[in-house]
């Protein structure tokens, strides 16, 4: 009985897979390959990684990721061979550059406005605190 | 001084505000694409109608051209296919990229459609189209007599796209024979 649970469940798990399965030489490939898909965005169905998509071009781009992992690139290279042909877009990392810029110091500014804003309203609240002391006294 | 402190959320939330509603109704699904100003990437597949003839990206080169990824498969290639019979009968060499698609079916397409296209490049495992960067068809491209990229518009391509997007960079004495797709109706 449990042998055929057993049984059950690892033809559920080759179903659950079936759709795209492929051979990495090593461990480390295949990690490398789980980490790309989820960090690769699909172009056509914007906001889902092509580890998540099930479209066409998301398929394709699996089969070549593994075929770059196959060919010992790097994650960096993998991610680059696709930027330069999809564009930044395809990477959920965006780039640090000119029109990224406030993407990536955005919220630090804001952040420390924010704290100025907070210390300047705390100051002068207790300015005038002590100022009211003075009156009262 | 104390008035002007507070008018800074106030500034915020209209410039917040302004710039969101600028944004509403923005196309996001079209994507620039990676290769403009750069060659049509490098290629060797065979011509649909003719499997002994192979093409390299070679074929771009000496001409002004449009390359054109379609395949049976898809919807919208049907609705801007009268378009390309109407580009084509006006000189514009088309070069088709049959994406993904099954022979019979895309030459079934051609005899009862019509075909708009110079040559025909067969990409069933969409690699090239990967090299290209395309996510979907259709999708056009304009290519200058030096093979570089200079248009992509992913998409149905009508008299208006082609008014706005394509004739503002055909050389002038191409103006002449396309003049009449610029006038035609906008919708």
């Amino acid at each position: 009985m449990r042998g055929l649970l057993i049984a059950c469940a690892m033809v559920l798990t080759l179903a659950a897979q079936a759709f795209d399965i492929y051979e990495f030489e090593t461990a480390e490939q295949e990690q490398q390959y789980r980490k790309l898909i989820t960090e690769l965005r699909c172009p056509k169905c914007q906001n889902q990684s092509i580890g998540d998509s099930d479209a066409d071009i998301a398929e394709d781009m699996r089969r070549k990721t593994a075929e770059l992992i196959n060919q010992g690139m790097t994650n960096d290279e993998v991610v680059e061979y696709f930027r330069a042909r999809y564009g930044d877009f395809v990477s959920y990392r965006p780039p640090m550059n000119a029109t990224t810029a406030v993407l990536w110091f955005g919220p630090a500014v804001i952040l420390l406005l924010g704290a100025f804003g907070v210390v300047f309203a705390i100051r002068r609240a207790l300015q005038r605190n002590l100022g009211d002391d003075e009156e009262t006294l | 001084m104390r008035a002007s402190i507070w008018l800074i959320p106030v500034v915020l939330f209209f410039g917040l505000a302004a710039l969101l509603y600028a944004s509403l109704g923005r196309d996001t699904e079209t994507l620039p694409s990676a290769l403009i100003n750069k060659p049509v990437p490098a290629f060797e597949l065979p011509e649909l109608l003719d499997h002994q003839t192979t093409y390299t990206q070679d074929i771009f080169k000496g001409r002004w051209s449009l390359l054109n990824v379609w395949g049976s498969w898809c919807p919208t290639c049907y609705v801007e296919h009268p378009y390309f019979m109407q580009l084509a009968s006006q000189g514009i060499d088309i070069v088709g990229v049959n994406y993904k698609d099954n022979k019979a079916k895309a030459e079934k397409y051609l005899m009862d459609l019509g075909n708009p296209y110079s040559e025909i490049i067969v990409d069933n495992a969409g690699d090239f189209a990967l090299d290209l960067g395309v996510y979907g068809a259709p999708e056009t491209y304009l290519v200058n007599p030096d093979g570089v990229i200079l248009v992509r518009h992913a998409g149905e391509l009508d008299a208006q796209v082609w008014a706005e997007k394509f004739l503002p960079l055909l050389p002038n004495e191409m103006d002449a024979t396309v003049v009449p797709a610029a006038a035609a109706p906008m919708p």
